[in-house]
């Protein structure tokens, strides 16, 4: 019987732990300090820097690469963290291609911009490594605010919070706090537990409890803490996962690709983690980068990712794209799923060629099959279990200002939330921002 | 192809790029090398008088100044002269010299302000048949505390006093170093020149602290817990140099006094810019020290190229052609109206034009909400802060107002007229014709 990556169907073990312990090492090794210093000394500390207001926490970047610059990586960490408590962690997830570095003056100078993400990295692990923790509470007010859900929103607007003295519960449905820093993300780029290391630093402000298992709709309601606490942040995510709308959805080995990316993500030992021979994910964002990636890296002989529009719409960037390919995930474009066939179980997917002319995305007729015998959804997430009093837009809790939803002493942030880029920055600085509200109106 | 043989004080060396008195040329073994690796000439070490030689510290000797990625700009150090015995070094500079008779072999010396001690060891080194010798008035610090370098070239009567002995018992060629650690270089070179010197040699190194250690509060280099000033060299010194050089070679006590010039010469440009001012040839230490002996082969051929491409046959050919260039403030062209330009397709939108002058003075440059930079032409004074700052090379660029053109700062139309401020009214002095 075939061994490896040839071995059919959905096998764990196709590489050895070894293979496996190379492939999920860290994407973007950590910066030495030397290494450290020669990238800061390229930053221009430009006037009114492009870099500070492409970051969606508005991080004063030029300021801490010119600490790192002079030798003080602990004060280059409390200027990010006084913006962005989780900037360990948006160090290594956030798409600086697109945010920072992609507004930095040396990109348009060069095509070369100041690695900012890395030399983030390079000061927040300073400072975490000391085990030290920067902030420390207000005097006690005495109001008590309830946060239900423990992703980045939930987490930055419950350590704002505790900084301003109020006493904080953060409700998660989950075993883990961490949200999607825990649950989701390639595991390449927050290898060795990084996720629940910053969690357990973020809380050493103290005045923050967090219950777990405990979800909306299920162990809580709206009503109750409304009464029990004086307000609620709402950062529940988004729990639902589009449908294909394809024939065979329904047969085994069709899954949801944040589900494969949580398991992995929990996995003690990625050998006994199973994955298809020939993997397709469908979808176009990060979730299916990092579904196909991991597949790929996890030993599955075929990997492609289909996406029913062109590359330029594609929402992973092209770095996540480059990245892919070069782990040898094929990219399909202008392809949408109508059929998964096979007998019980996935055998192959049916894909049908797409245009847009005008905007409007329409299916040629042409249609082509893929051997699959994994099927990873990736076509969006959706909100699920917001409480029925709460206003949507666009599937959204609809807020305005800081996180304000239509019911008065509640706010929300993060992927729930409507607007924003659905990313660990913009969750993080709603999250902020919401704490500052709440912090506003509990005084006033 | 250009020649870059160079004839200084009629010692013919087959490059001007000579290494300094310095570590690198302390003995046989190196200076074999560095003729190998391509040197025109080398300064020995300092050789002092007879006798127990010399000791040095123990602990280190050197500190530094760095740029981004620690790149060495500027180098301290507390070594003293050779700590050899005088008879090996002569011996090793006869030996040395024998075999290469094309390359100029200098001999630094440092002894006591005493004729006696001169006389000594000057027919000492004469024996070795090196083509001349440079006389150490420059080191800052260690011997200066017994009277000797620097202690000697702050004081120009002494200067005088030693060259004369020099030139009255040693036959050949008489260079006299001098320290920058003084007011005004023109005394000292003047002294040297009244002394009978062949030429002069500048810089020596700038006293200097480079750092302080801030747990145990020592300056560096630390020798225990203490420190004592250094001499400073490098690429930093250079602008202090040439001007040293600038200021001897168009003083007119000193016109025509060959110079060989000393400080910072790194690369090929840096050699034609010191030659340009006055030098004959160069003198190069600290890019040796950090680099080795093998940087010599850029500054040659990159030498070489550009006289090939400025037509320049031989390097006299453009020896001391910036000299007339150089001149006194008051003399500089008031007429000469010039306005910052920004290249707005080179421009990278890093606003450090702006912060610049927003902060520094004049408020000349305006900003929009698209982040481009303008020059108001009104509130210019074109200092040239903004091109020193910008990042991109001619991004911003100084532009010359034409004459007959109105200047909207000073609402007044641009001559073509020279006038300096001599002949300006506001210039109680003013020589100006009303």
């Amino acid at each position: 019987m075939a061994q490896g990556s040839m071995a059919p169907g959905i096998q764990s073990g196709r590489l050895s732990a070894e293979d496996l312990d190379e492939n999920f090492a860290d994407l973007h090794p950590p910066y030495a300090p030397h290494e450290a210093a020669v990238a800061a000394d390229r930053c221009y500390f430009c006037y009114d820097a492009p870099c500070i207001t492409a970051c969606p926490t508005a991080i004063d970047i030029p300021l801490f690469i010119r600490q790192i610059q002079t030798d003080q990586p602990e004060s280059a960490a409390k200027t990010i963290f006084d913006q962005n408590i989780l900037g360990g962690m948006c160090a290594r997830v956030c798409p600086t291609e697109t945010l920072c570095e992609e507004a930095c003056v040396r990109e348009a100078a060069e095509g070369k911009p100041v690695e900012i993400g890395r030399l983030q990295r390079y000061a927040t692990d300073t400072l975490m490594a000391q085990g030290v923790h920067p902030y420390s509470r207000a005097a006690s007010t005495g109001k008590r605010v309830a946060v239900v859900g423990a992703g980045p929103a939930g987490l930055a607007c419950a350590h704002r919070l505790a900084m301003h003295g109020h006493d904080v519960v953060i409700f998660e449905a989950r075993a883990n706090a961490g949200g999607l820093n825990e649950y989701g993300i390639a595991a390449y780029k927050t290898v060795n537990g990084f996720a629940e290391a910053e969690v357990d630093w973020l809380l050493k402000i103290g005045g923050i409890t967090i219950e777990t298992g405990k979800a909306l709709g299920h162990d809580l309601s709206l009503e109750t803490l409304k009464s029990g606490y004086d307000a609620v942040f709402l950062s529940i995510g988004l729990g639902g996962v589009n449908a294909l709308r394809a024939e065979g959805e329904g047969r085994a080995g069709v899954t949801d690709a944040v589900d494969f990316i949580a398991t992995l993500r929990q996995a003690d030992d990625l050998t006994t983690l199973p994955v298809g021979r020939n993997v397709v994910v469908i979808g176009g964002g990060m979730t299916a980068v990092d579904a196909g990636v991991q597949s790929k890296l996890l030993g599955a002989e075929n990997v492609t990712i289909a996406y029913r529009r062109g590359r330029d719409a594609m929402s992973a960037s092209r770095f996540e794209q480059d990245l892919a390919a070069s782990k040898g995930v094929k990219l399909m474009f202008n392809v949408q799923p109508v059929a998964v066939h096979g007998n019980g179980a996935a055998v192959e997917v049916e894909l049908e060629y797409t245009t847009s002319e005008g905007g409007a995305l329409t299916g040629t007729g042409e249609t082509v099959r893929l051997r699959a015998d994994q099927v990873f959804k990736a076509i969006g997430q959706t909100l699920q279990g917001a409480p029925e009093a709460l206003s949507l837009e666009a599937g959204k809790i609809a807020v305005t200002g800081a996180g304000r939803t239509n019911v008065a002493g509640i706010w929300a942030g993060g992927d729930c939330a409507s607007g924003g880029d659905d990313l660990t920055v913009t969750a993080v600085a709603e999250g902020r921002d919401a704490a500052q509200d709440i912090h506003a109106s509990l005084m006033s | 192809m250009a020649d870059l043989t160079t004839d200084f004080l009629g010692i013919s060396s087959p490059n001007p790029f000579w290494l300094a008195s310095a570590p690198p040329t302390d003995k046989e073994y190196n200076v074999r090398r560095a003729f190998e690796a391509g040197w025109g000439g080398v300064v020995w070490k300092t050789l002092g008088a007879e006798g127990p030689p010399v000791v040095n510290v123990n602990g280190p000797r050197y500190g530094a100044i760095y740029g981004a990625d620690r790149r060495l700009l500027g180098l301290n150090n507390i070594e003293l002269i050779t700590d050899r015995p005088l008879e090996t070094n002569l011996e090793e500079i006869a030996r040395v010299k024998a075999d290469y008779p094309d390359r100029a072999m200098i001999v630094s010396i440092m002894v006591p302000c005493e004729e006696q001690a001169w006389k000594d060891i000057l027919p000492r080194v004469e024996q070795t048949n090196a083509d001349g010798i440079e006389l150490n008035f420059g080191c800052p610090h260690g011997m200066s505390e017994r009277g000797m370098g620097a202690a000697v070239g702050q004081v120009p009567e002494y200067i005088e006093m030693v060259t004369r002995w020099c030139k009255q018992y040693y036959a050949r060629p008489v260079i006299v170093k001098l320290t920058p650690n003084i007011t005004d270089v023109r005394y000292p070179a003047r002294a040297a020149h009244n002394g009978g010197a062949d030429a002069v040699s500048l810089i020596n190194t700038i006293s200097s602290i480079t750092s302080v250690n801030l747990d145990d509060f020592s300056p560096e280099p630390s020798i225990d817990g203490k420190g004592s000033h250094g001499g400073y060299c490098g690429p930093a010194v250079k602008p202090i140099a040439m001007n040293m050089v600038a200021e001897i070679a168009r003083d007119p006590e000193t016109a025509g006094l060959p110079i060989s010039g000393i400080g910072g010469v790194t690369t090929w440009r840096d050699a034609a810019e010191f030659m340009s001012l006055g030098c004959g040839n160069v003198q190069v230490c600290t890019a040796a020290m950090t680099y080795g002996f093998r940087v010599v082969e850029e500054m040659s051929a990159g030498l070489s190229r550009w006289m090939d491409e400025k037509g320049y046959a031989n390097v006299s050919d453009f020896v001391g052609r910036a000299v007339p260039n150089v001149t006194d403030w008051q003399y500089l062209n008031l007429n000469y109206v010039t306005k910052a330009r920004i290249d707005q397709d080179a421009c990278i939108k890093c606003g450090r034009c702006y912060a610049a002058c927003e902060d520094t003075s004049h408020q000349a440059i305006s900003m929009s909400d698209t982040r481009v930079f303008e020059v108001i032409d009104a509130d210019c004074v074109a200092c040239n802060l903004c091109v020193d700052v910008c990042p991109v090379e001619d991004c911003i660029t100084m532009e010359r107002l034409t004459a007959g053109t109105l200047d909207p700062r000073t609402g007044k139309i641009v001559s073509d007229e020279y006038a300096n401020w001599t002949m300006h009214p506001n210039n109680p002095m003013s020589t100006a014709a009303e």
